[in-house]
C-alpha cells in the first residue's frame, strides 16, 4: 500500500479531518441508532453500517453536491458521507416532522435530493438502473457531474446491475458502481451466493473498467474513486469499484447472527477501518490523537443534539398522509 | 383542420415538445433503430413507427436506442426524470411490463411522497396495449388496471387522434410519472388534429354521445366499439350515453355519478379480466356514491378470466365485442 500511503500525504489536514469526522459520525450514528432502537424510539427496523465507514466515507471524499449517489438499505452512512444533515436524518429515522422527507420515507428510504442524495433503497438492486439515469441527466447537461450507485454483494446478483452496467457502457454515462462486499446478503454469506469468485472480474466483463479494493482503507477507496472520477468526468465513462468491507454487526438491528461463527464475527470486528485510519494519520504526524479526540467528542455532541430534537419532535400531522400524491380517491 | 392518424398525432406531440424544450429526451428499444447496424440509423422510429423522423430531428443524444433491458430503461428514466430531464421512456409492449415492474410501483411512483415531497419525476412511459393483432398472450394484454391501483402512477388510455396528441403533451409538462398507453389497433385511425400544440387536461371524461336510457364507459378501443353499438341502438330507440373517462388515474367520478344519475343504468366496457379490473372499479364507484339512481344491476362487458388466446376465433370472443355489448345493454334496459 505504498501509493495509498503516499496519498495520505497528499491530502491536507482539513480534508483529512472532514474525512475523520464523517467516519466517526457514522459510527456513532449508527451506535446511537442501534440504542434508540433498543430503547423502542425507532420505528420498523433498522440496518447499521458499522465497520463499513472507510468504503462510503472514501467513495464520497472527492464528490460535490451537484454529484449524485443513490444508496441501499443500509444506507445511514451513505447520507452522512454525502452531507445529509444528522438532525434530519434522525428526525427521520424515527419518524418525525421535519425529517429529511418528512416523517414519510424512514430509515430505509432517505433522500435529501439539495446534497445529490438519490435515496437509500430497500430494494435490492434498486439504486443501480437509477444512477444510470442520473449519469444520463449529466451527460445530456454537460455538466461533468457523476452519478454513484451503491449496492452490496448481494444487489451485485441482481439482473438490474447487470442490465445498468451494461447500460452505461453503451450510452457512454458517468455512472461509478460501487459494489459493497460486506461478506453478506442479509444471513447468506456472499462465498455462497456470488457464483463468480470476484465481483469486480464480472464486472469487467461487462466492458468497463473494474477493480477491488481494501474497503476498509479509506485511501485505498480514494484511490480508486479518484481514477474513476477521472474517468467519469473527462471521458463519460462508467466504472465499477468493489470494497471488500467487513460487516460488523448483523443484517438488521437484533439479528443474532446464529449464522456467523464466534471466531469469523471476532475477526471481522478486529478490522476497523476507522482504527486503520486514526493509526495512518498518526504514524504520518498530520493528526494527533488529541486533535482525533476533539473531534469525537464534537460528532458525539452534535449527535446527542441531533437525538433530542428527534425525541421532542412531534410526528406528522395526520394532515400529512394525503400530501404529496396528486389526486385522493 | 387536417386530418392525422392516431400514430401522427403522438409523434407530432413529442416531436413539437422536444423542439420547445431541450430536457425532453425519448429511450428505449428501438426508438430510433439502426444502432449499429450495416444502413444507418433511425429508420425504424419504433416497432409501430410512432417515432419516425425523430432521430433525423434530434440525434443520438435525445433519441436513445437502449439493449433491450427494460428495468435498465424505465430505471435509468426514473433516475433522470428526478435529476432535471424529462425522459419519454418505450415499454413496446405493456405485457413486458413484468421485467421491469418494481421501477415503476417501487421506485418511480414512490419517488415524490416516499421523500417527502421534495423530488419530482416528471417521466412519461409509452407502452402499447390491446388484442385482436394476433400475437398471442404475452403481446396483447390491456394491462391498465395494474397501473391505475398504484398511488403516484397518472394513467392515459387515449381513444382517439386528438385526445392522443393532446394528452401526450399534457403527460410529457406533467411532473409526476405517467403511464401513456397506445392503443395499437387505433394507430391508423385519423381524426381532426390542430398543427398546434394544446393541452388536454388529465381527469376529464369526455362524453362523446349524449343520451338519457343508459351509461355505457369505454375505455381504450373499446369505446369505438361502444359508440359503434349505441349507434346501432339508437335506430331501435335506445338511447345511450356514451362517456370516454381518457384518464384511469386520475378518474373523472364527477361526470360518470352525473351520467348515472340522469340515466339509472350503467355498462362498462373493458377489455381486461374481470375481477379487481377498471370495470369493476368503476361498478364500485357508482355502487357507492349514486346507488340510489340505480333502475337495475350494473352490468360488466369485460374478457374472460384467461390468458388472451392466439386462434382468431377465440380471441375475437375473448375482447368485448358489439354482440356482448348490446346484450348487456338489452340486458339492463329489460
Amino acid at each position: 500500500m505504498a501509493d495509498a500511503g503516499a496519498q495520505t500525504l497528499q491530502m491536507s489536514r482539513d480534508e483529512l479531518r472532514r474525512a475523520y469526522r464523517r467516519m466517526k459520525t457514522i459510527r456513532l450514528f449508527e451506535e446511537r441508532v442501534e440504542k434508540e432502537f433498543a430503547a423502542g424510539n425507532i420505528p420498523g427496523f433498522a440496518h447499521v453500517y458499522i465497520g463499513q465507514e472507510a468504503s462510503g466515507v472514501g467513495i464520497c471524499h472527492d464528490l460535490t453536491d451537484e454529484d449524485y449517489i443513490g444508496s441501499t438499505h443500509r444506507g445511514h452512512g451513505h447520507c452522512i458521507a454525502k452531507g445529509c444533515d444528522v438532525k434530519g436524518m434522525m428526525l427521520e429515522i424515527m419518524g418525525k416532522q421535519g425529517g429529511l422527507c418528512n416523517g414519510k420515507g424512514g430509515s430505509m428510504h432517505i433522500a435529501d435530493l439539495s446534497k445529490g442524495m438519490l435515496g437509500a433503497n430497500a430494494i435490492v438492486g434498486g439504486s443501480p438502473p437509477i444512477a444510470v439515469g442520473a449519469a444520463l441527466t449529466a451527460k445530456t447537461k454537460k455538466n461533468g457531474r457523476v452519478s454513484v450507485a451503491f449496492s452490496g454483494d448481494g444487489a451485485s446478483n441482481q439482473g438490474t446491475s447487470f442490465e445498468a452496467m451494461n447500460m452505461a457502457v453503451v450510452l457512454n454515462v458517468p455512472a461509478i458502481f460501487v459494489f459493497e462486499n460486506n461478506g453478506y446478503g442479509e444471513h447468506t454469506a456472499a462465498s455462497y451466493a456470488v457464483g463468480a469468485k470476484s465481483i469486480a472480474e464480472r464486472a469487467a466483463s461487462f466492458g468497463l473498467a473494474a477493480e477491488s479494493v481494501d474497503g476498509s482503507d479509506f485511501f485505498a477507496v480514494v484511490e480508486a474513486m479518484r481514477a474513476a472520477l477521472e474517468r467519469g468526468r473527462t471521458a463519460c465513462k462508467p466504472s465499477v469499484i468493489e470494497t471488500r468491507c467487513v460487516r460488523h454487526m448483523g443484517h438488521f438491528i437484533g439479528d443474532p447472527q446464529p449464522y456467523r461463527s464466534a471466531e469469523e464475527l471476532a475477526a471481522a470486528r478486529a478490522i476497523d477501518c476507522i482504527e486503520n485510519f486514526r493509526k495512518r494519520v498518526r504514524d504520518v504526524r498530520l493528526l494527533d490523537a488529541a486533535e482525533l479526540d476533539g473531534i469525537d467528542s464534537e460528532v458525539s455532541a452534535e449527535i446527542e443534539e441531533a437525538v433530542q430534537a428527534a425525541l421532542a419532535a412531534p410526528q406528522p400531522d395526520i394532515s400529512a398522509l394525503e400530501k404529496d400524491v396528486y389526486v385522493r380517491y | 383542420m387536417p386530418k392525422k392518424s392516431y400514430r401522427q398525432a403522438i409523434n407530432e406531440a413529442i416531436r413539437g415538445e422536444m423542439r420547445r424544450d431541450p430536457s425532453v429526451i425519448v429511450l428505449g428499444e428501438d426508438v430510433a433503430g439502426g444502432q449499429g447496424g450495416t444502413a444507418g440509423v433511425g429508420k425504424v422510429g419504433n416497432i409501430f413507427g410512432v417515432l419516425a423522423g425523430l432521430y433525423d430531428e434530434f440525434g443520438p443524444e435525445r433519441v436513445i436506442d437502449t439493449p433491450i433491458t427494460e428495468s435498465a430503461i424505465i430505471g435509468a428514466a426514473g433516475g433522470a426524470a428526478m435529476t432535471g430531464l424529462r425522459p419519454i421512456a418505450e415499454i413496446m409492449f405493456a405485457d413486458f411490463v413484468g421485467v421491469c415492474f418494481d421501477q415503476i410501483y417501487n421506485q418511480a411512483a414512490k419517488f415524490r411522497y416516499m421523500f417527502g415531497g421534495k423530488a419530482k419525476t416528471p417521466l412519461v412511459i409509452r407502452t402499447t396495449i390491446g388484442a385482436g393483432f394476433r400475437a398471442g398472450a404475452q403481446h396483447s394484454q390491456t394491462l391498465h388496471p395494474l397501473f391505475t391501483m398504484v398511488p403516484g402512477l397518472k394513467v392515459v388510455m387515449p381513444t382517439n387522434a386528438y385526445d392522443a396528441k393532446g394528452l401526450m403533451i399534457e403527460a410529457i409538462r406533467d411532473d409526476d410519472p405517467v403511464i401513456y398507453m397506445e392503443s395499437k389497433l387505433l394507430y391508423d385511425v385519423e381524426d381532426e388534429v390542430p398543427d398546434e400544440a394544446y393541452r388536454v387536461p388529465f381527469g376529464e371524461a369526455n362524453v362523446v354521445r349524449q343520451g338519457k336510457h343508459v351509461t355505457v364507459v369505454g375505455m381504450g378501443l373499446m369505446l369505438a366499439r361502444a359508440q359503434a353499438v349505441a349507434q346501432e341502438l339508437a335506430k331501435a330507440g335506445i338511447d345511450c350515453e356514451v362517456i370516454d373517462p381518457r384518464t384511469t388515474s386520475p378518474f373523472d367520478e364527477e361526470t360518470l355519478l352525473e351520467s348515472v344519475e340522469k340515466t339509472g343504468r350503467l355498462v362498462i366496457v373493458d377489455e381486461s379480466p374481470p375481477r379487481c379490473g377498471l370495470a369493476a372499479d368503476i361498478a364500485s364507484i357508482v355502487a357507492e356514491k349514486a346507488f340510489k339512481a340505480l333502475k337495475a344491476p350494473i352490468r360488466k362487458v369485460t374478457c374472460p378470466h384467461t390468458p388472451v388466446p392466439f386462434a382468431p376465433a377465440l380471441e375475437d370472443e375473448y375482447m368485448p365485442n358489439p354482440r356482448r355489448i348490446e346484450a348487456a345493454i338489452r340486458e339492463v334496459l329489460a
